[in-house]
């Protein structure tokens, strides 16, 4: 036998566990990078969802100011553990706005009423249509948007408290 | 105290597993001082771990909240049967069930192995020790299923819902079985590039051996298949994860064997090339392990995951398969040539066969490690899913069909086209009629079920073919292997082209009283009822199930709720006919009252398993047959 054939399974070997060495190796994270980081905001125009907030367009997030889009549902369990982080920062100055999803109108103010209420804005997303071609498949996600209504960064499930400070630097580096 | 000496057991197995390396070691190197003993002290090792799994059932049985791998797997609520299967259903445990059958097949070679040559043997139980004092390492020092708890939990966290199930009590330790039986073939061949003692009566001492461990892989995978089928409601038999394919990378290493290994037993040719199959295939074992145990894929099987450790099992497989590679490397090249044959033969099928099957092997792991080396490139995370290995593998599998029916037909050493075609004519002329006659009944059927089903029939004929014109009462007991074997391919074959090609699937809501059709069958929803036993609670549907205008039957799919973890599964309900099975699972109940159905009629679907129960039947056959007649002649030329 060849002098080369008679070391290639060793050789192969050893790539493969090269390959092997690096999956052990590599960080272990759970952080999906958003294909819509950098996209623009989808058209859209989302009747009110409660009474005395109004509703919201795509065009009020490409009015020149950065802003946080909240996207969850009264019904929504984590959405609730969120709502102080909500509250945070909306007080730091950064404007909130919601799309609430599948929701209805008097379930929405039960849902303000308790867990306050951070939202300039709140528009009725009843199909999920807005909430699927903004790039999110559950309920809560945030996007932080620029003043071009480009997305700069998601927020895959409830803001935890560690998270605020980023958030509203990022917003603030946004201006 | 049961912890305790089940500890000790493994210690004093480690140490003694130890003395067998050193012992074999020197009698490898011609000092013969301490010879004697490796064959006792293999023994002695494996009644220690035996002893010490014994122990640790024990524990789970009892449900001794005391040691920690009991608290996080066992459930005092939980039945008996599960209980017991608990010991295994989690890392620590299987890892103890993995060296105990190590270690016991190690015992089996030094109580039962005659026809190897004695320096082989010490060399191969040498090699087996050395196997086993990684394994015993890593357990020790990575993995003590008797580590103590302290304060004692007044209740432990039971087990995954998913495994409490009759499968889970023999699925694992058939596979394992399988998977460390194959440590046997590998240690075989460590020891003969030791001893450069290769040829036709290593190759029959080793093939009784490689057979016994396919058989189980075969039953293990069969089982597992059928397991994942029921219990997880997919409607799927075969889903590409990860954790499949890592079952059935060693089992086509072990086939490609199992048929190198005749070649050498009987012609011998082949003889670096056995070596490489049978390294491989106990290397794929512990690669499957590692991938498993490791968490580095990600898979519907990860129940028990821990990348800490992976590295460990890591070192040990650049230990073990690096070690053996190497030496492959060194020695072959004074292994002797075998002898040449003919492109028109026995041994050129067989050839052709190992070719496809390593080729399968390799599509089935690159598709299995390709995320891996993708991310490793690029850093992009993805999937390889079914589409891939079906249009990779089907076509070579279909080919490997093709080539399965025509070899068992071939004379050893030289035959020609003429005769061959004439044995192979009835087999070809129902193959082609079978395709005649599908296309014409179900013209859009799927390319690859159009083949598979035309190449199961053909199959099937020929695979008896060689009992043509034979007295049967005096055909040797391995041609019935062989047949039954190559006959179960084509069934299972069948089994899948049927599947792929005419299952109905339904997925309705319905209220209760409504009837819907699938298939031949009509079904009623004909009630929702809350039921539970010690550990779950579920809804439960009653379907009544009709068929033209024979008996109505009951099934009841349920969907469970299990408390101690909390987890949600749906309990299947299926119908077995003649022709197919009726598979009913219940979902979610809609916002308007009505329930989700899924309904699917699968034309022939058991024959799946029933053709792997076939190719297990098949193996057990050749594998008595075999042993059998090594004790009558041992001097006999074999077939």
């Amino acid at each position: 036998m060849k002098q080369t054939v008679r070391w290639a399974p060793l050789v192969l070997f050893i790539l493969l566990g090269s390959a092997m060495t690096y999956g052990l190796a590599k960080p272990d994270s759970t952080n999906i990078r958003s294909k819509m980081i950098g996209a623009s905001v989808p058209t859209f125009t989302l009747p009110p969802a409660t009474a005395g907030l109004p509703g919201l367009a795509s065009s009020d997030l490409a009015a020149g100011r950065p802003h946080l889009v909240n996207i969850f549902a009264s019904w929504c369990v984590p959405c609730v553990a969120e709502a102080p982080q909500l509250k945070a920062i909306a007080d730091a100055g950064v404007p909130v706005m919601g799309i609430a999803v599948r929701d209805r109108p008097e379930a929405l103010q039960r849902f303000l009423a308790r867990n306050g209420n951070p939202f300039r804005a709140i528009g009725a997303d009843d199909a999920s249509q807005v909430q699927m071609a903004m790039g999110s498949s559950g309920v809560p996600e945030s996007f932080v948007v620029d003043g071009h209504g480009r997305i700069l960064s998601q927020v895959i499930g409830p803001i935890n408290p560690e998270d605020v400070a980023g958030i509203v630097a990022e917003v603030r580096a946004a201006r | 105290m049961i912890a305790e000496a089940g500890l000790a057991a493994l210690w004093l197995g480690a140490a003694l597993c130890a003395l067998q390396l050193v012992a074999a070691g020197l009698a490898v190197r011609g000092q013969d001082a301490l010879a004697g003993i490796v064959r006792p002290v293999a023994v002695a090792q494996a009644a220690l771990t035996a002893l010490a799994f014994a122990l640790l059932i024990l524990l789970f049985v009892r449900v001794d909240l005391s040691v920690a791998l009991v608290f996080e797997n066992d459930h005092s609520a939980k039945p008996f049967l599960y209980r017991f299967a608990a010991a295994w259903g989690n890392h620590e445990g299987s890892m103890l069930m993995w060296v105990a059958i190590l270690t016991v097949a190690g015992a089996a070679v030094a109580l039962f192995e005659r026809k190897l040559e004695e320096r082989t043997l010490l060399a191969t139980l040498g090699g087996q020790a050395a196997i086993g004092l990684g394994f015993y390492a890593f357990l020790l020092f990575a993995s003590n299923p008797f580590a103590r708890l302290f304060p004692v939990p007044p209740e432990g966290r039971g087990l995954n819902p998913l495994l409490q199930d009759p499968g889970l009590a023999f699925h694992p330790p058939t596979l394992y079985l399988g998977y460390v039986g194959l440590s046997v073939a590998f240690s075989f061949a460590i020891g003969a590039l030791l001893t450069r003692d290769v040829g036709p009566a290593f190759a029959r001492a080793m093939r009784p051996w490689v057979l016994g461990a396919w058989i189980f892989l075969t039953i293990g995978i069969t089982a597992g298949s059928y397991w994942a089928y029921y219990e997880l409601g997919w409607g799927g038999w075969w889903f590409w994860d990860p954790v499949e394919n890592a079952s059935l990378m060693p089992w086509l290493a072990a086939t490609a064997l199992l048929h190198s290994v005749t070649v050498l037993a009987t012609r011998d040719g082949l003889r670096a090339w056995t070596l490489m199959l049978a390294v491989l295939a106990f290397s794929m074992s512990m690669i499957g392990t590692f991938l498993v145990r490791s968490g580095i894929l990600t898979s519907v099987h990860a129940f028990a995951v821990d990348p800490r450790r992976g590295s460990f099992l890591l070192a040990l497989l650049f230990i073990y398969i690096g070690g053996a590679l190497a030496l492959f490397g060194a020695r072959v090249g004074t292994v002797r040539e075998g002898s040449r044959f003919d492109p028109i033969s026995r041994e050129a099928g067989l050839v052709a066969n190992n070719l496809l099957l390593s080729a399968i092997l390799g599509i089935v792991l690159v598709g299995t490690l390709y995320p891996l080396l993708v991310e490793a490139a690029t850093g992009t995370k993805l999937s390889v899913g079914p589409p891939y290995f079906n249009a990779a593998a089907g076509p070579l599998a279909l080919i490997l069909v093709a080539i399965m029916a025509a070899g068992p037909l071939l004379r050893w050493r030289r035959d020609n086209l003429k005769p061959l075609a004439r044995r192979i004519a009835p087999a070809a002329i129902l193959a082609l009629a079978v395709l005649a006659a599908v296309k014409l009944a179900a013209p859009t059927i799927h390319i690859l079920s159009l083949l598979g089903l035309s190449l199961a029939a053909g199959l099937a004929l020929a695979s008896v073919a060689p009992l043509w014109k034979r007295n049967l009462l005096r055909t040797p007991l391995f041609v019935w292997g062989m047949v039954v074997a190559h006959l179960g391919v084509a069934v299972s074959l069948a089994g899948m082209a049927c599947d792929s090609s005419f299952t109905v699937e339904k997925l309705v809501a319905a209220r209760v009283g409504e009837r819907v059709a699938v298939g031949p069958y009509s079904i009623t929803l004909d009630a929702i009822d809350p039921t539970f036993a010690e550990n779950w609670q579920a809804l439960q549907a009653t379907l009544l199930v009709r068929r033209g205008e024979g008996d109505t039957l009951t099934l009841t799919p349920q969907a469970r709720a299990y408390w101690a973890p909390p987890t949600e599964t749906s309990e299947t309900a299926i119908h077995t006919a003649l022709d197919g099975q009726l598979y009913t699972v219940i979902g979610k109940q809609a916002a308007d009252g009505r329930w989700q159905l899924r309904l699917w009629w699968k034309p022939f679907v058991t024959l799946i398993w029933a053709g792997g129960a076939l190719i297990a039947l098949g193996g057990a056959l050749a594998l008595v047959g075999r042993v059998w007649r090594g004790r009558r002649k041992p001097a006999e030329q074999w077939l």
